[in-house]
């Protein structure tokens, strides 16, 4: 029997560049070609000045532990408790995600930890741009 | 002032679990409870507004012809913006009265529609391939930012479900009314790290009803009349985990100021407060967001127990969501209990109350909405 699958995002022509992007291991953010405001999640104007003018660019993948549940009633996908954070990248937007190579545990999951991104595919055309320690780090 | 008054309100017949009433019917018997109330009938309605079904099914399957009609639904809240909104139509005379229902079959299920995120909405696409399976592991996100960033302890967390239990204890309507101490609540069943069983909403059946008109047609109903003094609305983000700041609401902040300001009152007018808590955490960040305490002081504040029964700023009366019921959009239940404590009804009535102001959560943060109740007309 399969195991069940993650709710799996179905993409729109304004969000699937990012997808794209994770497929090729890019994690990509835009960013406002009249202000400079980054921004997350994708969309083809600029939240902060409605510029239409925009670009994608590839993110560092650097980010740190702003928030997080460790969900003790999972989705079947997941099985065992795990955790659900948020994540300042380090470009500035935020984004939710999964802490993935460590313990699901308060004793390893520390608020403002160093992360980086980590690519992992869960379907012919879907990968998720999970989050890992980045313990060298500064 | 607004010139608009609550001249008709009610709960379902029955709260808790109702698996003989489909959710359409939990609608009409919240509605039937206020119109009796008011001493009418629905013939004497021309305004209706509701979330969670079409204001044209709610309309039509209590036999309303309307002039005006408001399907705003922004989660929990809605039935706040419903009562702002009837207000400017009551004001400028599109209708002269108007019925706000809410309706949810939350436990039993019984004609009700799904919760699950479209994958391709942004909270879809963004959140829920991590796993974010329902508010108790989504609401919740934010709140170890704000344990981190003000301190506030696991024990000052669980408080809030203690002090809530304490008001329900006098409720005989609330679905939980055993006393229970913060061990109590630490020692629960964890659901989504730092939030304990008790810590999170109650998921009940249930519903009820507001009926509006304006004050000087109020004299022609039954029911006893409470007036609303000022009101306030906004919304932010669909997406938790992109709210401008993680330990405060931005909507609380504008919908809980405006309404205070277009009432004409200061924080010391307030003689009894709701605050939608689907989770712990509400109480912690509505009372800051509303400008009660100052930031990082709410854990105390309701650890010295202000908000408890015998405190000086009596909140969350009914039990609230976590104690007395919750059956998804709770708001419905706050606007009630403010309602009754304007009436000098309530079942842990507040001596001398005359000015309740009532806060609504809708969605995951992301929307809100905030009701100036007084006893008396605004003078």
């Amino acid at each position: 029997m399969n195991k069940p699958s993650r709710p799996l995002p179905k993409p729109t022509p304004e969000t699937q560049d990012f997808w794209d992007g994770c497929n090729k291991g890019e994690l990509r953010l835009q960013r406002c070609d009249s202000c400079s405001h980054v921004y997350f999640p994708p969309r083809p104007f600029c939240p902060a000045c409605s510029s239409r003018s925009v670009s994608s660019f590839a993110a560092s993948g650097k980010a740190t532990l702003a928030s997080y549940v460790i969900n003790h009633r999972p989705h079947p996908a997941f099985g065992e408790p795990h955790s659900i954070a948020i994540v300042d990248l380090a470009e500035g937007p935020r984004m939710a995600s999964n802490i993935t190579g460590c313990a699901q545990t308060p004793e390893a999951l520390v608020l403002d930890m160093p992360l980086k991104v980590k690519f992992e595919s869960v379907s012919e055309d879907i990968t998720l741009p999970l989050f890992e320690p980045n313990g060298d780090a500064s | 002032m607004t010139g608009i008054a609550v001249v008709g309100a009610a709960e379902t017949t029955d709260l808790g679990k109702i698996p003989h009433m489909s959710q359409q019917m939990l609608h009409a018997d919240a509605a039937l409870n206020a119109m009796a109330d008011a001493g009418i009938t629905a013939k004497d309605i021309d305004g209706v507004a509701t979330a969670g079904q079409s204001p044209t099914e709610l309309a039509y399957y209590l036999g309303i012809t309307p002039e005006w009609a408001d399907g705003t639904q922004v989660g929990g809240c809605s039935f706040m913006l419903h009562v702002r909104h009837a207000v400017a139509a009551l004001q400028s005379g599109l209708c002269k009265t108007v019925l706000i229902t809410h309706g949810e079959s939350g436990r039993s299920r019984v004609g009700t529609g799904g919760w699950a995120a479209q994958p391709a909405s942004l909270s879809g696409q963004f959140e829920a391939p991590f796993g974010t399976f329902g508010a108790p592991s989504t609401f919740t996100l934010p709140v170890l930012r704000y344990m981190k960033d003000y301190g506030m302890s696991h024990e000052q967390l669980a408080m809030v479900a203690v002090v809530q239990r304490e008001w329900a204890a006098m409720n005989p309507r609330a679905s939980f009314q055993d006393p229970v101490t913060v061990e109590d609540v630490l020692e629960s069943r964890m659901i989504a790290y730092p939030f304990h069983l008790l810590e999170c909403c109650l998921v009940t059946d249930g519903g009820g009803a507001l009926i509006l008109t304006t004050e000087d047609r109020a004299p022609d109903f039954k029911g006893s009349t409470v007036y609303i003094w000022g009101t306030g609305e906004s919304v932010e983000t669909s997406m938790i985990s992109q709210m401008d700041d993680l330990t405060s609401s931005r909507a609380f902040s504008i919908a809980g100021p405006r309404a205070m300001r277009d009432a004409g009152i200061t924080h010391s007018d307030v003689d009894h407060l709701m605050i939608y808590d689907a989770f712990a955490h509400l109480p912690i960040y509505g009372l800051e967001d509303l400008g009660f305490v100052g930031k990082g002081e709410a854990p105390d504040f309701i650890w010295e127990r202000n908000t408890a029964p015998g405190g000086r700023l009596p909140t969350n009366t009914n039990g609230g969501g976590l104690s007395y019921m919750h059956s998804g959009m709770y708001g419905m239940y706050a606007l009630q209990e403010s309602v009754r404590q304007m009436r000098g009804t309530a079942p842990a009535q507040v001596t001398g109350a005359e000015v309740s102001l009532c806060l609504g959560v809708g969605g995951m943060f992301g929307a809100s909405g905030c009701i100036v109740f007084g006893k008396s007309p605004k003078s």
